[in-house]
């Protein structure tokens, strides 16, 4: 079996966002930039895979340099070699899908695994895209997966519960939280990883099909108001409140 | 045309689902175009009540091959009903249907895909999008260079209302078969409660719960108040057995209720990034410096073992939940 495991690096969690001169891009001063949490998730699935069934996992990155430390880490990790895409990783969720389906298409990968989102752009749209453009079965926030000969079956979130898909191998499978619990790399993995060279292979052109226009920060809340007494009279103020003020009851 | 594929439960439009369609209606009207709604299963019954939210046609694809959801059949039936009536916007709600099959959808007709939008416009004819990133640290407005323009509607943001449509009836093929991937079993939880990104109100607890247990307070005032419980990542990761679906922030989920109450929630970054788009946000903390209070609307310094019975006290002597 041989499992590519797409990863993208994004602003750590903890990044408070500011706005760029450009009025439309992230300020990078001061950004930690991290593995999307996400597709640790879709990586460690991968390594489990390996370990449990034998598979090669091949871990992808699209965009420039800085990338390299998220494919340094996936090594570290346990996967078998790395790939960084040149090209714009922060782009649309619709170019960076037509740059990996450009290069995975022909290479024989069984499982395609990422996050259900990149942490950062939401959109949660590359990995339904990179199944359609490669003609595969997708399941999406999976925290359940199975693999059969030639088929999988999946556990997805959904609201309220969850459902489960089963489908064809090849096929595209975004995962969630809850899906495993990621493990950290190993003294010897990063060791074995610095003697691991990464592939650097040129983005296929890609077509983007939106751009961001503009980057703004939330507005302001308005001050807020303390409510004053013991726990009864705050209550009965706070339900008073509610009701007549901000009107949700 | 502008298009709007809609979600049907027990034979009527799902709320999202009517939000989006009346959020199709509006930019129909400024645009000076027609409006669509698009249903497929393996029956489409209800779907005549589009009209009522200004649908001007309502398109049906319906046969045994859609009697359970699969993304590519799905995908599929959209990106012929958008070729058949020359339609350029697609949108969709940003449900878990939604957000599966309308990106795929999107790379079927060579569209960009804006997700989870919370404001939209058209503008030289084409869509424009505001839609939330970094969990709603930033707002990014987005445009589309592409001909054909698809959009997922973040719900419980746009109003579902009612506005006449000529709500003509027309039906579609439903594909032949053999889809990649089937849902083959729906495992729902208990409870039947709507998911918390669709919640009007939502009671959250963090590590100031002290245990799992005593969420039991927090259900308690919810169902007083008709809302869901959610959770902090600290408390889904402290090991209290909370499922991570309830976690809310960066990397659970993103929730836009009416009210959200906080009870014992410090005010994580990563928190606020998930919870911030919320209309009307009540801390309860002990701690009169917690960050979580510079977001509140309305703010308790107090013991939340104390303050939220006294609230679900309150408000069943408002007779609040009962409408």
């Amino acid at each position: 079996m041989k499992i590519l495991v797409a990863l993208k690096q994004v602003p750590d969690t903890e990044t408070k966002i500011k706005v760029a001169a450009d009025g439309r891009s992230l300020d990078p001063a001061d950004v930690k930039w991290i593995t999307s949490p996400y597709d640790e998730y879709a990586l460690e699935e991968a390594i489990r895979t390996k370990e449990g069934k034998g598979a090669e996992v091949v871990a992808l990155s699209v965009g420039g340099d800085s990338a390299k430390d998220v494919l340094k880490n996936a090594l570290a990790l346990g996967a078998d070699s790395a790939v960084l895409l040149r090209g714009d990783g922060q782009g649309d969720a619709f170019a960076v899908a037509q740059i990996i389906a450009g290069y995975a298409k022909d290479k024989g990968f069984d499982l395609i695994l990422c996050g259900n989102k990149g942490l950062g752009g939401d959109n949660a749209a590359m990995g339904p895209m990179l199944a359609e453009l490669l003609g595969v079965a997708q399941a999406n926030v999976i925290v359940m997966l199975e693999l059969g000969e030639g088929t999988f079956k999946a556990e997805r979130e959904i609201e309220g519960g969850s459902e489960i898909v089963e489908g064809q191998l090849p096929a595209v499978i975004t995962a969630q939280k809850g899906l495993n619990e990621p493990r950290y790399a190993s003294l010897k993995g990063i060791m074995a990883a610095k003697k691991k060279t990464i592939e650097e292979v040129d983005a296929v052109p890609a077509t983007v099909g939106t751009q961001t226009i503009a980057l703004a920060l939330p507005p302001e809340r308005p001050a807020g108001r303390k409510l004053e007494g013991d726990a009864a009279a705050q209550a009965q103020a706070l339900i008073q409140a509610l009701k007549d003020e901000a009107k949700v009851f | 045309m502008i298009l709007v594929f809609c979600e049907l439960k027990d034979g009527q439009i799902r709320k999202p689902s009517a939000e989006a369609l009346s959020e199709g209606r509006r930019l129909a009207d400024a645009a000076g175009r027609q409006l669509g709604a698009l249903f497929a299963g393996a029956s489409c019954a209800g779907a005549a009540e589009a009209a009522k939210y200004g649908a001007d046609l309502i398109l049906t694809a319906e046969g045994a091959t859609l009697a359970s959801y699969s993304s590519d059949a799905f995908a599929a039936v959209i990106a012929e009903a958008m070729k058949a009536k020359g339609a350029t916007v697609l949108l969709a709600a940003a449900t878990a249907v939604g957000k599966d099959m309308a990106p795929r959808a999107a790379a079927r007709l060579g569209a960009g895909y804006a997700s989870d939008v919370t404001g939209l416009s058209i503008v030289d004819g084409k869509l424009q999008a505001v839609r939330p990133v970094y969990a709603g640290k930033a707002f990014a407005t987005t445009s589309f260079a592409s001909a054909i323009q698809v959009a997922t509607t973040r719900p419980n943001v746009f109003a579902a209302a009612e506005k006449a449509g000529a709500g003509t009836m027309e039906s579609l093929a439903a594909p032949a078969g053999d889809f990649k991937s089937v849902v083959k079993e729906i495992l729902a939880k208990a409870s039947g409660k709507v998911d918390l990104s669709e919640a009007n109100v939502i009671v959250s607890g963090g590590r100031g719960m002290k245990d799992g247990a005593n969420f039991k307070i927090l259900e308690e005032l919810a169902d007083a108040i008709g809302g869901v419980v959610g959770a902090s990542r600290a408390a889904v990761d402290a090991g209290w057995g909370l499922p991570h679906s309830m976690q809310v922030g960066q990397t659970g989920k993103v929730v836009s209720p009416t009210l959200y109450i906080a009870c014992g929630i410090s005010g994580a970054i990563q928190h606020i990034a998930g919870m911030s788009g919320s209309k009307f946000i009540v801390a309860i903390n002990k701690d009169p410096e917690a960050p979580i209070f510079k977001l509140a609307n309305y703010g308790i310094v107090g013991d939340l073992f104390e303050v939220v019975p006294e609230l679900t006290k309150a408000a069943k002597a408002l007779g609040i939940g009962s409408n």
